[in-house]
């Protein structure tokens, strides 16, 4: 027994959706978790809100309503028609978008956190030692908030990789194109394929106990204590 | 042109407002002495644009840092700052935290400058170690030299040794006293500790509830009837002298000044160097007639300039030392000694002082 290709296929494509979504989200996320960790604006708890969202909505609502926004007369959907790439439901890139929203809280709370324990000083503190801004988040904030922005990489990832509803939702289940591992499993388990179901299931316990187990004795901040 | 600093600032928070306009001196210490609240920290962090006060105006040496819509980033002012704690940054070594400015200030003069502050502040040994190796002195005075490393044209302390125990304090101020020495930048400094005022200030702005309340040399303004200072329990007067001389026989130095001599315990200073001393009010007493038959080594004429009560029992008496009277000196007497001798502005008279201690 083993993988089929059709598992291994899945098992690529959940592996680039993640690797892609962590990527973005670390783009993406960084200044959303900045600003919202220091601004005195009126719009922090609303915006943070909104970040949160994907914690508390179940996954179907959050897909649907991507679902809607992405298609052709949605407004993501409109912007990707003028662009000339179509709608971006049932696709590889459906999903990576759908995937940022989904994953956008684990991302971004933990450098939210990192970048709030930081503090005023050695922002100030730098820009006495000349450090620009630019200069100063590569030189003092990357460093120093490091362990944060390990945990955001990670839990984004992994939390990519379990998404179920969001994806049935926007991308179906189009082998090799939207069949991750979940729906691969949930596809089995479907047919009766109970063995193939275990294959897969138990590679992602141990996935992810490997991941936690990654987070807890990596992490640097973890490590000093 | 003046390498003066002028400074004006508007501020107001909630329950706080900051209103000062200024003219610093260009060179030497200058105390920003209040309590807390005063406002001192916050004109600090104005002047080093690490807060904005809208609508203000600083200009330092020539140069205007703000004004109007212009308004330097901290980043681009050729400044240095030591943070009432020491602020490094904990994923570098001390070594690391020194580079860190030298990098990013244009120039050649880097490594010079860095192996003077490392000389400075004595901190060779301890280059390798990260900030959590060392000791809260240690830190501070490896902050204050990664200051110096920049060539700042303007040094901004906060308080540098508040959060320093007494025994730590008095490790570092020997260095800071080399600093006000050595240094030819002007360097503003906060503190509410008479005591690092008249170790290490030239200059004085007493704040007070967000503005300067008065401002001038220190020896002026620690002498100033209308101020609270000379009306302390610790009031005391500031005296700058040179050695003049040692006596080997009875193990005394004498310390020349404007407006005569002092007899202190044998220095180990040269002839030639400056000294600062400080004397205490309640040290000083005055005298119609100059008494040789008293154990008092310290007799100088002195003219009476103002005398004011300081409590119902007592006075506070500011005197001019000299010929011309231009040395100010603190003495506290009793009311009745004040009646007794008659005391008025004009009158010529006698300081006996009881102790001179140094300061620096």
């Amino acid at each position: 027994m083993g993988f089929s290709d059709a598992d291994l296929a899945a098992i690529w494509l959940t592996l680039r959706l993640a690797g892609v979504t962590t990527v973005l989200l670390l783009i993406i996320g960084t200044p959303i978790a900045w600003w919202l960790a220091r601004t005195r604006s009126f719009w922090k708890g609303p915006i943070g809100a909104v970040v949160a969202l994907p914690l508390v909505l179940p996954p179907t609502v959050l897909g649907f309503y991507l679902l809607l926004a992405m298609g052709p007369n949605g407004a993501i959907g409109q912007f990707t028609q003028w662009l000339g790439i179509g709608t971006l439901p049932f696709t590889f890139w459906g999903l990576v978008v759908a995937s940022v929203f989904y994953s956008m809280p684990f991302v971004v709370q933990p450098i939210q956190n990192a970048v709030e324990s930081l503090g005023e000083r050695p922002l100030e503190a730098a820009a006495t030692l000349r450090a620009g801004p630019w200069d100063t988040f590569f030189s003092v904030v990357l460093p120093l908030a490091r362990p944060g922005f390990f945990t955001a990489a990670i839990l984004g990832f992994a939390h990519t990789v379990g998404e179920f509803g969001v994806v049935l939702m926007i991308g179906g289940n189009i082998p090799g194109v939207t069949r991750v591992v979940s729906v691969q499993i949930y596809d089995h388990v479907e047919a009766l394929e109970y063995a193939e179901a275990h294959w897969l299931a138990a590679s992602m316990v141990i996935f992810s106990f490997l991941v936690l187990l990654a987070l807890y004795t990596l992490n640097p901040a973890a490590r000093r204590k | 042109m003046s390498n003066d600093i002028l400074a004006r600032f508007n501020l107001y928070w909630p329950g706080f407002a900051l209103d000062v306009n200024l003219t610093l001196p260009g060179r030497g210490v200058t105390a920003l002495f209040g309590h807390s609240g005063s406002g001192k920290t916050t004109l600090l962090r104005c002047v080093a644009g690490l807060e904005r006060a809208p609508g203000g105006y600083l200009a330092v040496g020539g140069d205007v840092w703000q004004d109007g819509g212009h308004f330097l980033p901290t980043y681009r002012r050729p400044l240095g700052y030591v943070f009432q704690e020491a602020s490094l940054f904990p994923h570098l070594s001390a070594r690391g935290n020194l580079e860190y400015g030298m990098k990013r200030v244009r120039g050649a003069m880097g490594r010079a400058a860095l192996e003077h502050a490392v000389d400075l502040l004595g901190i060779g040994a301890l280059l390798d170690r990260r900030p959590d190796q060392l000791s809260g002195g240690e830190r501070q005075r490896v902050a204050i030299a990664r200051a110096l490393v920049l060539q700042p044209r303007l040094l901004l302390m906060d308080e540098p040794l508040a959060a320093l125990d007494l025994k730590r304090k008095q490790e570092i101020l020997p260095y800071l006293e080399r600093l006000h020495d050595e240094l030819d930048i002007p360097v503003l400094y906060v503190t509410h500790s008479p005591d690092e005022v008249a170790h290490l200030a030239d200059h004085l702005v007493l704040m007070e509830n967000g503005s300067a309340r008065a401002a001038g040399p220190l020896g002026e303004l620690m002498t100033r009837l209308d101020l609270p200072l000379a009306r302390d329990e610790a009031a005391e007067s500031i005296i700058e002298t040179v050695v003049a001389g040692h006596d080997d026989n009875y193990k005394l130095s004498y310390l020349d000044f404007r407006g005569g001599r002092f007899a202190v315990g044998r220095l180990q200073r040269k002839i030639g160097k400056p000294a600062r001393v400080r004397i205490h009010a309640r040290d000083v007493s005055i005298a119609l007639k100059e008494h040789r038959d008293s154990s008092i080594v310290n007799i100088i004429a002195a003219r009476v300039q103002e005398l004011v009560p300081l409590n119902d029992w007592q006075m506070v008496v500011r005197l001019g030392l000299g010929p011309e009277a231009t040395v100010p000196l603190l003495a506290r007497i009793t009311r009745r000694s004040a009646d007794m001798l008659e005391l008025t502005p004009g009158k010529n008279v006698y300081a006996q002082v009881k102790s001179v201690v140094l300061a620096d």
